[in-house]
This record gives C-alpha cells, sequence and structure tokens, in this order.
C-alpha cells in the first residue's frame, strides 16, 4: 500500500516521459511548436494587411464616385462627365478573344504534350520554349505584336490585336497549368479505357480531360484574371487615353480598364484621381469574382469527380 | 430477367461449341480443348518482352486452354504482369515497351502488322491488379466500354447482366448512379471485372485481381471466376498459390534462376500435375512454399 503511493508520488514530481534517456520537455517542443505557429501566420497576416490597407485606401477614395453616372458614361477630358463604360466593355471585348483564342489552343497544346508527344529533341525544345515564354515580361509581348500584328498583318491598333497579344501572353501559363492537371490523372485510367478496347482519344476524351477539369479550369481562370489586369502590353500597341465612343467591332480602337485607370493617375487634377481610385475598385471586384468563380468551379467539379 | 445473348442453360453447357461467339466474331473453328490454339484459346510462342534495353521476360511459349482458368505464379519480379500485358498488347503502352514473339488468338497472330491493338483489346479484356474505376456513375463505368464499341442493344439490360455476372448486382442496384469511387475495394473491383465483361471479349486477363482485397472479396471474385470460364478464356496473375490451385485449370510457374536474367517459363501443366508432381525442383520448392 504505502510503496504504490510512493510510486504515486515519484511520478508526479516527474512529467511522464521524460527521464531516462529522455530529456527534452514536451513543454518546451510544444513551445516551439507555438512559436512556429505564430510565426507564419503573420506571414500569411502580411499579405492580407497588404491588401486590406489597398483595397480601405482605394476605397475612400473611389468609393464616393461610383455611381450609375461613372458606369454608364463614355470617356471625356473633363472630369465631371468622364465615365469607365468603354474600359470595362473594352476589356470584355478583350477577355472574349482570349476565351475563345487561348482557352482552346492551350488546353489542346498541353494534351499533345502530355499525351501524344514523343520524348524527342524537338518536342523537348518545344516544352522549354513554353517554359521560358512564361517568364517573357508582358511589355516584350506588346512590342511583338506591334510588329507582328499592327504592322506584318495591319490589324490596326484594335481590339484584336489587344486580344491576341493578351492570347500569346497568358497561353503558356494555361499549357502548364493543363499539363500539370492531365500529368495528375493516373496511367491506370487510361489502361482501364485502353483494356475495353477505347482508342487513345476516347480515353482523353471520356476520362483523362474531365478529371484533368479542375485543375485546368483554375489554372486558366487565373491566368484570365492575369490578362485583364495586364497593361503595358495594351500600351506598347497604343490604346486610346479616353473613348468618347464605345468599341463597335473586332477593328475597333479600344481602352480597357488597367490602361483607363493608367491614364486618369496620369492627369493632374484631384477629380481623375478619384475616378482612377473608383476604376481600381471595379476592377479588383472584377478580379475577385472571378477568382471566386474559379475556386467555385473547382469545387464544383471535384465533387463530381 | 430475361437475358437477351446467353440463357442460364447456354451458361452451363461448358464443352459445346460455343455458336455466339462463331456467328458473332466470326474467327472460326470449333472450341474444342484439344487442339492446343482453339478458335477462342490463346497460343503463345517464343514471347519476350522488353523495357528499352531491359529483357524482363524471355521465350515464352504456351498454349491457352479455351474456357478453363490458367493461372500464372511465380516469385514477384520474374515476369508474370510484364508477360500478361503481352497477351492483349497492353506491354506497349509503357514507353520503351516492346515485345517480340507470336501471341495467337484463334488462328489470328494478334502482332501481326496489320493487326490494331483496340481491335485486340476489346476481344481481350483485362482486369488490373489495382482496382481502377472511372470517375463516372456505377452505371456508366459499366456501359461506357459497351457504347463506344457501338453497342446496339438495350443498355439497361446489358449493364444489369454484366453486374450479375460479376457478383455485384445485388449491393448497387439502388444506387446505379452514385459514383463508381464510394464503392468498396472489393466492390470496385468487381465493378471493373463488370465493364470488362459488357464489352464481350473471349479472353479475360486478370493481374493479380484479388492482391489488394479482403477475404470476402476475394472470396467473391473467385466464384465469380468460376462462372466465368464456362463463357471465357481465363488467364490469372496471383501471388496466392492456394488461390491458383483452387480456381484454375492450368498454372505457369514462372521463375528467374539468376539474378538479373529475364523471367522464363519454367513449367507449365495441369494444375493438378504441377500442385502434386511437378517436373522440376524449383516448381515443387515454390508450390509447396519453401521459397517466394
Amino acid at each position: 500500500m504505502s510503496q504504490s503511493s510512493t510510486e504515486v508520488t515519484r511520478q508526479k514530481e516527474q512529467e511522464p516521459g521524460t527521464g531516462g534517456n529522455f530529456k527534452t520537455s514536451v513543454g518546451a517542443r510544444h513551445g516551439w511548436d507555438r512559436f512556429f505557429t505564430a510565426l507564419v501566420f503573420a506571414a500569411t497576416l502580411i499579405g492580407l494587411a497588404v491588401l486590406g490597407v489597398l483595397l480601405v485606401d482605394v476605397g475612400r477614395q473611389g468609393v464616393p464616385v461610383l455611381s450609375w453616372h461613372f458606369f454608364t458614361s463614355l470617356g471625356s477630358a473633363d472630369a465631371e462627365n468622364a465615365g469607365f463604360l468603354p474600359a470595362i466593355l473594352g476589356s470584355l471585348w478583350l477577355l472574349g478573344i482570349v476565351l475563345i483564342v487561348a482557352v482552346p489552343v492551350g488546353i489542346a497544346a498541353a494534351v499533345y504534350l502530355e499525351e501524344y508527344a514523343n520524348d524527342n529533341w524537338l518536342n523537348r525544345l518545344i516544352e522549354i520554349n513554353i517554359s521560358n515564354l512564361a517568364g517573357v515580361p508582358s511589355i516584350i509581348y506588346g512590342l511583338l505584336g506591334l510588329g507582328v500584328f499592327v504592322y506584318i498583318f495591319g490589324l490596326g491598333r484594335s481590339i484584336l490585336t489587344g486580344g491576341l497579344i493578351l492570347s500569346l501572353l497568358i497561353l503558356p501559363v494555361i499549357i502548364i497549368a493543363t499539363r500539370e492537371a492531365v500529368r495528375a490523372v493516373p496511367q491506370s485510367v487510361r489502361e482501364g479505357a485502353y483494356a475495353l478496347g477505347a482508342t487513345q482519344w476516347e480515353a482523353i476524351r471520356h476520362h483523362v480531360l474531365p478529371q484533368a477539369l479542375p485543375g485546368a479550369l483554375t489554372g486558366t481562370i487565373l491566368a484570365l484574371s492575369r490578362a485583364i489586369g495586364e497593361t503595358a502590353p495594351l500600351i506598347a500597341i497604343g490604346a486610346v487615353p479616353y473613348m468618347t465612343f464605345l468599341p463597335e467591332g473586332l477593328l475597333s480602337s479600344f481602352t480597357a480598364m488597367p490602361i483607363q485607370i493608367y491614364n486618369w493617375t496620369g492627369e493632374p487634377e484631384e477629380a481623375f484621381q478619384n475616378l482612377a481610385a473608383a476604376g481600381i475598385v471595379v476592377l479588383m471586384l472584377v478580379l475577385l469574382v472571378s477568382n471566386a468563380g474559379a475556386i467555385w468551379l473547382r469545387n464544383k467539379f471535384q465533387r463530381r469527380n | 430477367m430475361a437475358n437477351p445473348r446467353r440463357t442460364k442453360e447456354e451458361q452451363k453447357v461448358t464443352e459445346a461449341p460455343q455458336n455466339r461467339r462463331d456467328t458473332k466474331k466470326g474467327t472460326g473453328g470449333a472450341s474444342s480443348d484439344d487442339a492446343g490454339a482453339s478458335a477462342f484459346g490463346m497460343r503463345i510462342e517464343n514471347l519476350s518482352a522488353h523495357y528499352g534495353s531491359f529483357k524482363a521476360v524471355t521465350d515464352v511459349s504456351m498454349d491457352i486452354r479455351a474456357n478453363k482458368v490458367t493461372a500464372l505464379i511465380g516469385p514477384s519480379g520474374c515476369g508474370k504482369s510484364t508477360y500478361i500485358r503481352c497477351l492483349n498488347r497492353m506491354h506497349e503502352v509503357i514507353p520503351g515497351a516492346r515485345a517480340e514473339g507470336r501471341v495467337r488468338l484463334g488462328d489470328q497472330d494478334i502482332y501481326a502488322r496489320d493487326m490494331d491493338p483496340v481491335r485486340i483489346r476489346r476481344r481481350i479484356g483485362m482486369v488490373f491488379q489495382k482496382p481502377n474505376p472511372f470517375s463516372k456513375s456505377i452505371y456508366e463505368n459499366v456501359a461506357w466500354g459497351a457504347r463506344i464499341n457501338g453497342y446496339k442493344g438495350d443498355m439497361d439490360e446489358l449493364v444489369e447482366h454484366s453486374l450479375k455476372q460479376a457478383a455485384l448486382w445485388e449491393e448497387v442496384k439502388d444506387k446505379l448512379k452514385k459514383s463508381g469511387y464510394d464503392l468498396s475495394g472489393g466492390q470496385q473491383q468487381r465493378l471493373c471485372i463488370a465493364r470488362t465483361l459488357a464489352v464481350e471479349p473471349e479472353v479475360i486477363l486478370m493481374d493479380e485481381p484479388a492482391s489488394a482485397l479482403d477475404p470476402v472479396s476475394t472470396q467473391k471474385i473467385e466464384d465469380t471466376m468460376d462462372q466465368l470460364k464456362q463463357s471465357y478464356t481465363v488467364v490469372i496473375v496471383t501471388h496466392n498459390m492456394q488461390q491458383a490451385a483452387r480456381i484454375s485449370d492450368y498454372t505457369g510457374f514462372f521463375y528467374i534462376e539468376n539474378m538479373g536474367d529475364p523471367g522464363r517459363l519454367w513449367e507449365f501443366d495441369e494444375t493438378e500435375k504441377m500442385f502434386s508432381n511437378p517436373d522440376r525442383k524449383e516448381t515443387e520448392d515454390y508450390v509447396t512454399g519453401r521459397f517466394g
């Protein structure tokens, strides 16, 4: 009886699990655990804080300007009358062209490289080039477009030229994202299809692509968001500083949201600064919505799979 | 359920010529069991399989009898899986992999220059080691293969019949719209068997179909196989010697004599003889569990 009670007290004196060959106390290790948790949380907060400050700062300046008039009016040299409509429509046009051009071409190229391409020097060269293209500064694409689409093909400083340049710009990103997604589909899925007498295309069309879709879609929408926010290449081909009419077609001259914002911030009057802030708010909202859409789509397709 | 293609009575007639096959596929010949490569058996001559410069299997010749279960056993890494993948031209799907030799299905050489592997794989189905259902509904898992091959009959009946043959129908009949992934491992494997049956192959290759499954699921798959050989020729790779002894009529023992050599077919005979009185010592050591 007395022996067992001394054992109990001895256990209380010393933390269970320590003693003998194991010196470090679990308490100290938990301390480090908490420290690193705090550290990584702080790192996360920095990104969030920057976004928050930006939103508050821009919002204070820009939200009062947001009005029916702002969304429905044409551009003007007069801050009182200036609106954002041509820029919004211009960005939508660009987005449409990019959707039609870059998405199918990008997904098709990714499928070729991942599923069909043999491992030879030509395909390796293509692969290396695509990776490099993803890192080329966007202004270079603008200058390329100026040379090729404006001067050689004679498409002018048009919506079409802008859309094609943005398509080229995000094509490597779409290809890389889609390849990753296609590669993640296990080989056993393809073999299961082949074993039933499926052709390669049938296996890709019915099994590989549907399974790769969430990943490909996420990468593609993030790339589209980048295209919406891109400014430099459009300046290079000479998008219009302010438009007193709405874009009429593919060969119409145009402006886009980031261009309009950039031009407004260059004006000395404070009223223009406020317009720029309002434009930023709209652009940010569009980006938030499209990124949220990407996440929603991904989740939807993942559940279905 | 009225079975449109095969009645119970027909299934029970093991040795009778399979008229369904003869008329449908027109491969010709009677399905006699004695003449080696019959219309629905397979004859393999001097088959070797390579991965790039590495030779994994060499010089295998065997006759696979129609309407029998042929088991392939042997220690790990001796080329059983590689070999079975050569029998429906699945081996060459792996980059750099190739096979040499002759593999005949009926009187056709499946490695002939003008032979389309897509056509071959429809006639020689395969069930893999790891269950690999499609990320589609249970119904679609079974129907898909039949649909791409242009099945013209009643799809609902085909799905039901195939699932019944694979002993899965009772467990899934109320949730055919659910994803194939929602099933347990054993059920997934039976789903894979069902989808293979749905395209009406002549031969079914099974690469360790029960190796990842629990005993109850294994039992169900073994029961299924007993039924299957009445309508199909079955080849099964297994690590489980009791399983080979239980379910197979013929057994092939693969073996590598020296490290780094390619795998060979060491002995091939009726299962009863292989497990009671094999000709070669290594076979006896292996089947009695002395190594491997």
